[in-house]
């Protein structure tokens, strides 16, 4: 049997395409994300993904995948703002504006018994992207790389300590307010291909997995991206082997990985 | 060494948070090689008091920065040692990236400039602190991330200096270790230096000037005649563990012989 025989189809070849893009983006991403403790935080914004195209349905917008990015983008920087203001735990807030905006959602996408329609978006199909969505997943990943190349020292300041990174002129709300808009731009980018349910798997699994055995920055990068490649591909080839969503066997992989990960630090 | 000529003018610095008037008409007037102690109880706004001086919230009143000799005003550099940072353990943060992440735009999870960790090394030398540059933050002790803290600010070179006292962590032999590098700064570097105590036992022994916080300053000078001022009593209690604490009879506390604190 040849390895590689599931790229003979376009289809496989396309999602191929984008794991390879959307896996080291998400690793990138996942390093700073569970740094800045905001596992929940990301949570929060793929739930918010619902609420987004409920919105776009209820306006009447014809491309309800540009409402789903606007709100979550909005949502963002919501959380930030209320999360710098009330001085209750951030968890407890995000929570409240969690619930309530994906209740709303649910309430709206599910009148009159039309739910099945999104449901795919719960679980993601990666197998279903065009060139042309490789595209702007393509374009997610420049501008994040940019971001990290000119902005990782300043936001690694800003997460270590606020008024240290103030005092040197660091624009704490400026990096905050970025970081925000930007993991609520790949997280809504990448939903339909990943799910909402897992979303959040991929994004925390190789970052943590990478803390186990990393000492330092490089290390922790380099180990968080080949991790989430790695369970990216092999969940990819072996979902198309075993017949299972692609998205839920690369989450067990990286769990796996993490798991493994613990055990070899202790 | 310091020159003795530079000065910091706080001039009438106040805090409003939420409504609430933290810090009233604040006046501190602060020389270069000098080591000035804000002693205050808890919520006396001590910390905020920094936070102001760094531009970390809005304040009223100014800080001006002065070259003695001509009366110059230039623009004032200040290094902060904050009480501690944000690192859980095992979080993978090395000493190097720290630093690197405030004080260079080679970026950390990248690569490592080599001029730039040559800076950081020689800074952590002053401070014997040079072999920990690829150790874990999170695998540090109290008193060693003090110093690579330390060192961390001194890299800009600052005109002032500002630490917050760290409050856990560091056992006695490692308060005594900080305060004593904090006077072989003073001696050696030539910048002013407003540290944040808890730990009045300290203050006693090190500081040059004392500030008695309270919402305003209550009072300021020499640490006897801080020590000795019945402000110092009012905020304190001039209870017996604090006389202990200060090595002063009750009636040193009164100042003129005259017992006015009563006792506990």
């Amino acid at each position: 049997m040849d390895v590689f025989s599931w790229l003979q189809y376009d289809f496989m070849r396309y999602a191929f395409l984008a794991i390879l893009i959307i896996t080291p983006l998400f690793g990138l991403m996942g390093t700073m994300i569970v740094n800045r403790k905001m596992a929940f935080f990301s949570d929060a914004l793929g739930h918010s993904a619902l609420t987004g195209i409920a919105v776009g349905v209820v306006f009447g917008v014809n491309d309800t995948d540009i409402s789903m990015v606007v709100f979550a983008v909005i949502f963002a920087l919501l959380l930030n703002l209320i999360g710098s203001r009330v001085s209750s735990s951030t968890d407890t807030v995000i929570s409240v504006f969690s619930s309530c905006s994906i209740a709303l959602g649910l309430a709206i996408l599910s009148q009159g018994g039309n739910f099945s329609r999104y449901s795919s978006l719960l679980v993601g199909d990666i197998l279903s992207i065009t060139p042309e969505e490789i595209g702007y997943l393509v374009v997610i990943l420049i501008i994040t790389l940019v971001f990290w190349l000119f902005g990782f020292n300043r936001l690694l300041a800003v997460s270590l300590n606020r008024t240290l990174a103030k005092s040197l002129h660091i624009s704490v709300g400026w990096m905050e307010n970025l970081f925000a808009v930007l993991t609520a731009l790949i997280v809504t980018v990448s939903i339909k291909w990943v799910g909402i349910l897992i979303i959040n798997a991929l994004l925390i699994l190789p970052a943590a997995a990478a803390r186990n055995i990393s000492e330092n920055m490089r290390e922790y990068h380099f180990f968080a991206i080949l991790f989430s490649m790695f369970s990216g591909v092999l969940g990819l080839a072996v979902s198309y082997y075993v017949n299972v969503a692609t998205g839920p066997t690369i989450a067990i992989l990286a769990s796996v990985i993490y798991f493994v990960t613990y055990f070899a630090r202790t | 060494m310091p020159c003795g000529l530079h000065c910091i003018k706080i001039n009438h610095l106040g805090v409003v948070l939420g409504g609430q008037e933290i810090l009233k008409d604040v006046n501190l007037h602060i020389h270069c090689g000098s080591l000035n102690v804000v002693i205050g109880r808890n919520g006396a706004g001590k910390s905020t008091l920094i936070r102001a001086i760094l531009g970390d919230i809005p304040h009223t009143g100014n800080i001006e920065f002065k070259d003695g000799e001509n009366g110059h005003i230039q623009k004032l550099k200040i290094g902060y040692v904050p009480q501690s940072m944000n690192v859980e353990k095992q979080t993978p943060l090395s000493v190097y990236d720290m630093i690197a992440s405030y004080q260079s735009n080679v970026p950390v999870f990248l690569m490592r400039g080599k001029k730039i960790r040559q800076k950081i090394i020689d800074h952590l030398k002053i401070f014997e602190a040079d072999y920990l540059i690829d150790k874990q933050v999170c695998n540090l002790s109290g008193g060693e991330q003090q110093r690579v803290l330390l060192s961390m600010a001194l890299l800009h070179s600052p005109n002032l200096l500002l630490l917050d006292e760290p409050v856990s962590g560091i056992d006695k032999n490692g308060m005594e270790l900080f305060y004593k590098t904090i006077y072989h700064l003073k001696k050696n570097y030539d910048l002013a230096i407003i540290l944040i105590s808890h730990d009045l036992e300290y203050v006693k022994q090190f500081a040059d000037r004392v500030v008695l916080l309270d919402g305003s300053v209550r009072k300021q000078g020499s640490v006897r005649e801080v020590f000795q001022s019945p402000e110092f009593a009012q905020v304190f209690g001039g209870g017996r563990q604090m006389r202990s604490i200060l090595g002063m009879s009750c009636d040193d506390l009164a100042g003129d012989g005259k017992r006015r604190v009563p006792l506990p």
